[in-house]
Parts: structure tokens; sequence; C-alpha cells
């Protein structure tokens, strides 16, 4: 297999990796580009926890060739905060103790900010329907959908 | 293997129609990415179609909505034309997986995967939409339920590939719904799916009716005895009742890991009661 | 200093029940926590597993010689490279690596190291396994019949009475009084059959660890786990090493449940990376995880109450049959001691059998072997409420086991908190609102034993007077937290001057694995009995200083006084200032702590539960949950909240859709999260939870585990709902759509 030269922008950051024609966006941050935050829960779409934006869409990074980003911006969990700030997603999160093993996190807050990128005051059943995506084991949901709705109040006040 | 994203349908088909080995079809990937995880396709060559002019795009024609291969669930579902003029379509579309997947995964795609139980596929045969096809010969249009061919088979010949679905001015007071019954509320197959599009007269009573069921059958089923149950009425219950064991009668399912034979048959009439009626009020129907 | 007496007198504690943020939360919420598949090394392999196909087969052979000529190859492992293993470890071994016969579809055959994934995989499919296949047995019931397909032979033992095929291992029984008086003596008497599918935890990570062992012989492994001690005791045995040779660190962990207590994938890296002579890390693929790992049992059971129409339950028999997977130790015993604890009985009988069946060895899953047993027994009770017209609330605050019963088990219990989460039910809103059409509430109670176990711990004050904690329990849901604020609260410092670090296995004694609800409790008694050895230091410091007797020192709000007028007048002295002049004084100041902790202190629940029944479409919608639950003192209240909602949501998941679907080949037909279906968030409502705080006698601070109790009621309690709001009983899990539409119609029939 030949490899492709790929020049896209993660988190702002112009970057260039080379990639086989059949790796995926996923193994491409994780693997080449160290950017594990992104986590694999799947492979198959089914889960969400490898959640990233290409050009403000969110997308399973597991279903999308790292080759087909040409061009691209791509934003991961690492991108979320801003130097030490955190989003106000993050810190809510945080308050609100929704995570517990964490490793669905990075994919819910990703999926998260793309919901309230498009509808700052989503209703609790949007806010569930947007997240069905992403699957958490150990929460039941209930903090973390307390912590999208504060988040998303806090950032209207703001 | 060998990615290669072609600028235009010609170089697309001609790649397709040179290819040696197995060659895919790349729009959203939502279907083709999780079969070579699980080593069921093994491409030798994939053709990213999404770089061609038109693949992403909804146009107005002839007073219907012609939507580009590569549209995704989440484009149609923000297309505000789309929506107006065929709801059942884009919330059949809409309900193929996650967010996600909906940031990818296209109505094209969903066709081509050609899984019976395809959300989308219901609707647009109710809708009596079609497919353009560009291949070695030229163009052809095709209705949408002579696509699938039974799971996983298409009637696409060698180097052939769909373009665009093409949706047909929606007729005057008329209306469309797709419902499909999955356990869980989302991230579902669909165990039964029913797609209704329907006409009414000033009185309300149906003039004209497609009724399409998916997951009852090897491949899509444009039901007609249960479109002449509505036809005519004013969806009350025995027309409603003739409905649903229209569509039950016309089941052919199979017991599987998402449901049983039996289940299947009964749920197939109670969808479609259902759907119609959502039609039939988005017709301006009374009820 | 009188610092051990168990629980203290009620204290007003500072740090403890309040809600700081977590620790690890930063990490956790930017994508910088390490996880098991987020650790490299140079020059590291990627390690494949081939996996059988078949549920029972002959292995008449492995033919490797053209896998090891792949181009990038550099080890391949099958189960000859092992040592026979100890006794002990034999049936560990046997699923690691399968030996003589594959027992189940996905037993792992062999494995290979190689530079690339496309190696590897290309390696996989070139090794060539002669199988013969045998019949196989996936279902229990057909797999305890004369005649059933025998996974193993004479494994048996004579427990078993005779007229039971050979997968039957062993029986086990429980109880007190006469259960055929009881029933004798009662109104009604009913008796179900009822059955449950097999659930996976469904953690969100897959098994992934990164092995690399020397030539010299020393061997490090890092791994997602929930007991690092654990994986390096049993690794070093498989591989035939001292375990001092193997230095095993836990990452962060993603999700465990019970999952994560014992090794899979380890061993099997550790092997080819001794092979390779270079680091080899193995992720498994979702797909892996469901065929390979551990689900938990599936279940049949036959259940039989009798009870008096003032609500007195007479008499209650459970005969429970749980298969295991293809080893013995399914948690049949668990399930035989738990399901009629909650109550208080004269009569009481219940049986268990070990059942082996071509499936992956099951492994635990919270609460293991607990809420199929509950489910059976408070199914019963509910259907006895309603046959007799009681309350079903009323009915189990009247047997409800208290203070004193001798539990159906056999030991007495101490303070427990049944009757109170009983009576919080009965006063809640949630009892008393109106259900429209086709609605119905179950209620159900739950029981789990919590467990103590090996603990170690190490806390150490730096010279500027901050504390670190030295654990051995991987943080699944925010015990570092909990360590930290219980650390904090005995030091009488701050919430932030404490850190607390997850050790490797080289830098403390033995700690059993993060289970049983054990790590609240367990470690944080080692905390606090650590801290107080470093009060009791800096006491001897300060006494010291002031040249006073060290008895005449006490500790308050993080600083040493003399103890009353008569020791003497001194400024307190804070723990900076004692750590400041440690040096002076006597050298470092570190508290240490190793006990088999004991007094876990039971643990007791009860769920209600609204649901919606389609009566067409057989679906059922959750519609209000609500928990209430003892945690004898809640250390951080979110998590203890957390705790009680993911266990009910998991609950809900297994009783209404979650199922391991076997084919007739035996093979696995879902084995992925899409037909899988554990509850996604658009499924459920908001849980919520009522935190009761009865305190645990064997905890300074009163503390339970309450980590297991919560998926024990929500089995029994929405198949109750659900019953109520169908119209027909239901006796098999998961209620999935189409039995329960087929129960309405045979019902209405």
């Amino acid at each position: 297999m030949t490899r492709i030269h790929v020049s896209t922008t993660v988190n702002g950051d112009a970057t260039e990796f080379l990639c086989e024609p059949d790796e995926t966006l996923l193994d491409v941050l994780r693997e080449r580009l160290g950017l594990t935050g992104t986590k694999e829960g799947c492979g198959t779409g089914d889960c969400g926890a490898c959640s990233v934006t290409i050009d403000g869409r969110l997308v399973c990074s597991c279903l999308v060739l790292a080759a087909e980003v040409a061009g691209c911006e791509v934003a991961t969990i690492e991108g979320m905060a801003d130097g030490d700030r955190l989003h106000p997603l993050q810190q809510k999160f945080l308050d609100h103790a929704a995570l517990q093993c964490g490793i669905c996190t990075p994919g819910f807050l990703v999926a998260a900010k793309a919901l309230l990128d498009r509808n700052p005051d989503p209703t609790e059943t949007e806010v569930r329907y947007w997240l069905a995506g992403n699957l958490c084991r150990c929460t039941g949901y209930d903090k973390i959908v307390r912590a999208v709705m504060d988040a998303a109040k806090e950032m209207r006040r703001a | 293997m060998r990615y290669e994203a072609p600028r235009s349908l010609k170089s697309a088909v001609a790649l397709m129609a040179g290819a040696r080995g197995s060659a895919h079809i790349l729009a959203g990937g939502t279907d083709l990415l999780v079969r070579m995880r699980s080593g069921y396709a093994e491409p030798d060559l994939i053709v990213d179609i999404k770089h061609i002019d038109g693949m992403k795009s909804v146009v107005a024609e002839k007073g219907g909505w012609r939507i580009g291969a590569a549209v995704s669930g989440a484009e149609i579902g923000e297309h505000k034309g789309l929506c107006r003029a065929w709801p059942g379509v884009v919330e059949a579309a809409n309900l193929i997986g996650s967010t996600q997947i909906q940031g990818r995964a296209t109505m094209t795609g969903n066709l081509c995967n050609a899984s019976p139980a395809a959300d989308s596929v219901p609707a647009l045969v109710a809708a009596g939409a079609t497919v353009r096809i560009a291949g070695p010969k030229g163009r052809r249009d095709v209705a949408v339920e002579k696509v699938p061919t039974g799971p996983g088979k298409t009637s696409l010949k060698k180097g052939e590939i769909i373009a665009s679905v093409f949706l047909p001015k929606r007729p005057a007071r008329s209306g469309d719904a797709y419902l499909r019954f999955t356990p869980r509320s989302e991230m579902d197959i669909a165990v039964v799916g029913v797609g209704v599009s329907l006409s009414v007269n000033t009185k309300g009573v149906c003039t004209a009716a497609r009724v399409a069921l998916g997951a009852v059958a090897p491949t899509v089923l444009l039901v007609e005895p249960a479109a002449r149950a509505l036809v005519g009425t004013t969806l009350d219950e025995t027309a409603l009742e003739a409905l649903a064991a229209a569509c039950s009668k016309a089941c052919r399912p199979i017991d599987d890991k998402r449901g049983t034979v039996e289940y299947r048959i009964r749920v197939a009439g109670v969808l479609a009661r259902r759907a119609a009626l959502i039609a039939y009020e988005r017709a301006g129907g009374r009820k | 200093m009188a610092l051990d007496k168990g629980f203290d007198q009620p204290r007003k504690f500072k740090v403890v029940g309040t809600r700081p943020l977590r620790p690890d939360g930063i990490d956790k919420v930017t994508g910088r926590a390490r996880f098991g598949a987020d650790m490299n090394a140079p020059g590291m392999l990627v390690g494949r597993i081939l996996r059988s196909p078949h549920a029972h087969a002959r292995i008449r052979g492995i033919d490797t010689s053209k896998a090891e000529k792949v181009p990038g190859v550099k080890a391949v492992v099958t189960r000859k490279d092992f040592p026979k293993p100890r006794p002990d470890l034999a049936d560990i071994m046997d699923n690691v690596m399968a030996g003589r016969k594959a027992l189940y579809d996905g037993h792992a055959v062999a494995a290979v190291a190689a530079t690339s994934v496309h190696a590897a995989r290309k390696a996989l499919k070139a090794i060539k396994v002669d199988y013969e296949v045998l019949p196989h047995v996936t279902d229990v019931d057909e797999a305890m019949k004369k005649g059933a397909p025998l996974l193993h032979r004479g494994r048996s033992d004579e427990t078993v009475p005779a007229g039971f095929s050979g997968n039957v291992m062993h029986r086990f029984e429980y109880g007190h009084g006469d259960v055929e008086k009881g029933f004798k003596q009662a109104d009604l008497v009913i008796e179900r059959h009822l059955k449950t599918a097999a659930a996976h935890q469904g953690y969100i990570e897959p098994h992934a660890c990164l092995a690399s062992v020397g030539p010299d012989g020393n061997a490090e492994l890092w791994v997602c786990t929930q007991g690092h001690y654990m994986v390096r005791n049993t690794c070093a045995g498989l591989l035939g090493i001292d375990a001092s040779r193997l230095r095993v660190t836990a990452s962060e962990i993603g999700g465990g449940f019970g999952g994560k207590t014992t090794v899979f994938i380890e061993p099997v890296a550790l092997m080819l990376s001794r092979k390779a002579n270079k680091p080899v890390k193995i992720v498994m693929s979702r797909e892996e995880v469901f065929r390979a790992t551990g689900p938990t049992s599936s279940t049949s059971m036959t259940c039989k109450i009798g009870m008096k129409k003032d609500g007195t339950i007479t008499a209650g028999l459970a005969e429970l049959r749980y298969q295991g997977g293809a080893y013995p130790g399914s948690p049949v015993q668990y399930g035989a001691m738990a399901c009629f604890a909650p109550y208080d009985l004269k009569n009481v009988k219940s049986i268990g059998y070990d059942v082996v069946t071509n499936r992956p060895k099951q492994a635990a899953y919270r609460a293991p072997g607990a809420p199929m047993g509950a489910y059976a027994v408070e199914s019963v009770i509910d259907e006895l409420c309603r046959k007799l017209g009681l309350d079903p609330l009323g009915v189990r605050l009247k047997n409800a086991a208290r203070e004193g019963t001798r539990s159906s088990y056999g030991p007495t219990f101490n303070q427990i908190g049944l009757p109170a989460t009983l009576e919080a039910a009965m006063r809640h809103p949630h009892w008393k609102a109106k259900l429209g059409k086709n609605q119905g509430r179950g209620v159900a109670c739950g029981f789990w034993f919590n467990f103590g176990g090996d603990t170690c711990v190490s806390m150490n004050v730096t010279p500027d007077g901050t504390v670190t904690l030295t654990e051995g329990n991987p943080d699944i849901g925010g015990s570092r937290a909990s360590m930290t604020m219980m650390a904090a609260e005995e030091l009488g410092i701050p919430y932030d001057q404490v850190r607390t670090v997850i050790a490797d296995t080289s830098s403390l004694g033995q700690n059993d694995v993060t289970d049983g609800s054990r790590v609240t409790f367990a470690v944080g008694l080692a905390t606090i009995k650590a801290a107080r050895e470093a009060i009791k230091i800096c006491c001897e410091r300060a006494a010291k200083v002031w040249g006073i007797d060290p008895d005449a020192v006490v500790w308050e709000d993080g600083h040493a006084k003399p103890a009353g007028p008569n020791a003497g007048k001194f400024p307190p002295m804070s723990l900076k200032e004692i750590a400041a002049i440690a040096t002076n004084t006597g050298g470092p100041i570190a508290g240490h702590h190793e006990v088999n902790a004991e007094g876990a202190g039971v643990s007791f629940a009860t769920h209600m539960v609204d649901v919606e029944v389609d009566p067409e479409t057989g679906a059922v919608k959750v519609l209000r949950y609500t928990v209430f639950q003892d945690a004898g003192k809640a250390v951080h209240p979110s998590y203890v909240e957390g705790q009680f909602q993911g266990g009910a949501v998991q609950g809900i998941g297994w009783a209404l859709n979650e199922e391991y679907i076997y084919g007739a080949d035996g093979r696995l037909q879902n084995p992925g999260f899409l037909d899988y279906r554990i509850p996604v968030c658009s499924d459920l409502p908001m849980i919520d939870t009522v935190i009761l705080e009865i305190p645990n006698p064997g905890h300074p601070y009163g503390v339970r585990g309450v980590g297991e109790t919560s998926i024990v009621p929500p089995l029994a309690a929405i198949a109750n709902a659900v019953s109520a709001a169908a119209g027909v009983r239901l006796t098999e899990l998961p209620m999935s759509p189409p039995k329960v539409l087929k129960a309405i119609g045979a019902a209405r029939a």
C-alpha cells in the first residue's frame, strides 16, 4: 500500500501526516498525531467515544478515512479548552460529577459542544436525542444531561 | 488498497468501471467502514465522490428536489425546502443512526447498502422518488424500489454510480410520513418500517396513496393493496383496519436477532395505521 | 490517644459529605487522562489474537509456520508456549489460550505480534487450526440434562445429586426452618419459573494492555484493570516468573463493573513480548469484548413463596440455575445467599446449581449473581401482594430484615438500612403520583454483601506539610476524591493539600481488586488509619519540641495541641510547622496501614419505577425512577448518587433489552453495541436518588460500599411495573417488545 500525504488543520494547527489509504481518522489522531483524548469504544460508530468535528460537523472519527480530511478543519477534545481556561461544558461536567470512569467524557463533550454551537437553548429531550449516539455505562446519563443544560444556561448568560 | 477522490462523475465512473478486484464508492462511509473493520469488505479501490460537483448539493428541479448522492442526513434535516415538501422522507433519513452518523450518512448510501431495514428507503418509495444513475453507457433514471434486489444486492451494474435522488414535486394537499419500530429510542435498526404518502381532496377523501414497508421482506415492499385500502376513504376505522391487514398480509419476514416473524407482521399493520394518520393530517385531512 | 474504636460516635464532618471537584477531573475532561490503549512504547509491536469460530471443537493441531513467515511478524504464540499452570490457575490459563479444546465462540487459540496491523491480520489468516467440531450447548436447562454435550469430564463434585449431566459443577444450599411447614401456614402460595438472559457489563473501554519483557526476566505491564495486583499475581503464575519481577501499572480505567477483575489478553501480551523481545500492545475490538470476555450468567430459576392474608411471608424457596460459561464458578452461590436476604423469614431455603456451557466464562458483573435471584423473589412477592390486595411496600416493611435478624444465608445482621429505605419510599411523592393509561408502577428491594479484603496504603507528609496518599486500587468512578476527602478529614487539612496517587505493584503491598464495593470502605478505612498513624507521629514530634509527654498532645483541626492546661501552655503547631522541622525531630513523617479489612457492612436498597407499555407494539418506556439506598455515610454524595443512577440504568438495560443471543450454531449473533442494546440517553428519564445514612459499625465514619446494590432491585422493579401496566405477569428477561406483545396477546386471548 502506498501511503497518502494529507494536509489538514487539527484544533487550529496546520498538520500534515502520512497515512495508509484504509486508515481511519481515529487511528491517525491517536497513533500518528498523539491525540489520544479521542477514544475508541467500538470502531463501528455505535458508541460515540471517538466523536470529533470536521468543518464543524459532528462525526465518529472511526468511520472517517484519514485521507478524507485533506483540507478540512478537525476539532478534538484536546482543542476544547482555551489554554488553561476550561470550556463551560468541561467545567460543568466537573461541577455536576458528570463522569465516573471518564472514557466516554471526551466524546460527550465534543458532541455537546456541537449541540450548543447550533442550539444554545436545547430542551432536555433535545439534549437526550442529540447525545443518543454517545454511550455512557457509568452514570445513567442523569448528571451528563444536567451538566449540558447547566452549561447551556451559563453560556447564554455570558 | 487505493483511495481516489475524483473531481468529475466521468472519472469516477471510469475508475469504477476499470477497477480490478473489489471497488467501493465512499460518500458517508458509515456502512463501508464498518464492513471494512469487520473484514466483510476488503476493497482494492475506494472512490470518494464527495469532491464531485453536485454530489453535496440539494437543488430545486421541476418543482421537486434533486439531492446529491453525498448529501448527509444532517444536511437533509437542515434543508427547509425538503422538510416542507417531504417531511416523512426527511424524518426517515434523520432516523439513520446517531447525530454523528447523521453528519456523514447519505440516503443514497442507505439505498445502495441494500439492507432490507434501511430507514430512508420505504419513505423514498412511498414518495415516488427516483435515482439518477451514471454509468459507462450514460445516464438512466430508475425508481428507488428497482435498486435493491435482495439483502446487500442492487441492480447497479459494474461501473454504475448513483449520482442523485430525485423527489418529485409534492402534489397539492398531500403529506408523507415514516415510522419505524426499534427497541431503543435511537441507535437501532428498524424491526419494521413503514412509509406512507397520500393526497386528499378538499373533502378530506384520500385520492392517491403509496405505502411501502421495510424490514419485512428481502427488499422494500411497495404494497398496492394497502394503498387501495386508503384511496376513496377519509381514513376511517374500516379503512385503517383494511390498511393494517393489507400491510400485515404483504409481509414476508424472517425471525432474527431483531424480531420475530409474528411480531413483524403484527407491528407492520400497527405502524401503517399510525403513519397513515400522520400523513393524512399533514395532507390537510381532518383527524 | 484512643483511636481505634471501630465506628466513631456521630461527629461533625468538615470535608466528608461535601462535593469537591474530583482531583483527576481536569485530565478527564481535557483528554489528557491515559487509559489502557493510550500508552505506547518505543519499538512496540501490535498483538492480535486468533479466536475459535466454533462453540465447541477439539483442537487437533495448529500450524503457525506460514504465519511466522509473514513479513513483520516477530512472534506467534499458542498454548504450547505457556508452562503447565498451577492447579488453581488451570481454568484461567485455558480461558486465556485454549488447550485441548475450544469451548466457546471467541475462545483464543493463537496470537501474533507484528510490526503493523496489516501484518498481524495477515498472519492471523495464515494460521491453520485443525478443528474437530463437537456438539455444543449454550442453554442452562439443556446443559443440565443427562445426555447434554459435555465440556469437561470429572469436574462435577460430590454436592451434585444423581440425575444431572456432568455440566453441573456444584450444588449450593442455604436457609433455615422448614419450608414445607411454612407453605402449609400460608393463605396463598405462588410458584413461578423465571429466566434471565446473559448481560454484559458493557464498559465503554475495551481491554487493552502494553507488555514489555526483557531478556533479564524483568517485566512491565501497563493495563486497564480493576486490580493490577491480581493481574501481577495471575500473570506471574501463568508465565512462571516471580511476582516481584513483574511490575504492573494500572492505567485509568474506562469502566469495569466486575468485567475487568480477571485476565484475558495480559498473559498473551507478556508471552508475545517475551518471545519477540519487544514491547507488545494488545487492544481488544468491541467484537472481541463481547465474544471473549466475561458476561454474566444466564439463568433459569424456580421460586415459590407463601404468604398470609396479612402479608406475613411464611416460607420462601428458590432454586437457581446459573450457567457461568465454559468453566466452573458462576455466581449462583451469591445469588442463592442474597435472594432472600432482605427478609426476616422463619422458613427459607435457596438452592443454587453452577452449570457450564459453551459460552465465554462469566466474570463478575456488579453484585454478581444477586440481581437474578432478587428478580425471582421480588417478582413472586409482588404477585402475592397483588393477588392478596396488599401494599407491596407495606408487605416488604412488615417482613423486612432488621438489626438482629438471622439472615437467610446465616449471619445475624447488625445495624442495617432496609427498613429506612422502605419508609423513605413510602413517604416519597413518587409513591403517591398518579399513573395514566397503560402505565404501571413497580417496586423491589435488593441486597448486597459488600467486601473488604487486603488493603495497603501509604501516606507521606512532604516537607512543606502537604500530603501524598498512595493507594493500590484503580479509580473507577471517583475514588481518588473520596480517599483524598477522608485523608483531609482525618488530618484536619484542606482537601486540596492531599494528593492521592494509584501506585504500581512495586510500590505497595497486596491490594485486592476494585470489586465488592470495597474501595471506599476498605481503602478509606486504611487511609483513615494511616492518617492516624501519621498524626500520632506528628503529636510525638510536637511533644518533643515542647518537651512534654506525647500522651499529653492531641490533634485537632490539623494542629497538635496540648491536651489540657496541665500539659503546659504552647501555641498549637500546624501540620506545616511540624513537617518543616521534621528533619530535626526524627526524620520524615509517614503513616501506613495494612489490613485484611473486615466489617464491610451489608447494603440494601429499594427501587421504584413507573413505566408505560404500548399495548400495540410491546414497547416499554421508563417514565420515572427513584432509588432509595443506604450509604452508611456518603463521603462524596454526588458520586454516591452516580453509583445509584448507574446501577439502576444498567438494571433497566438488563430488564428490557440487553441479551446475549446465540444462533443454533452456537455463535454469538450480536457482538456489538448496535444489537447488544445498552440504554441510550434518549431512552431514559432522570434517575432520582434518596441517600439514607445508617452508619456501618465497621467503619470509623460509618461508610458502607454503595457501588453494587443499585443493580440488584431494578430487574424485578421493572418487571413488576411492566406486569402492572400490561396486565400480565412477565417471567422472562429481557422484556423485549416481541415478548411483551406476545404476553399481552396471550393474556387477552
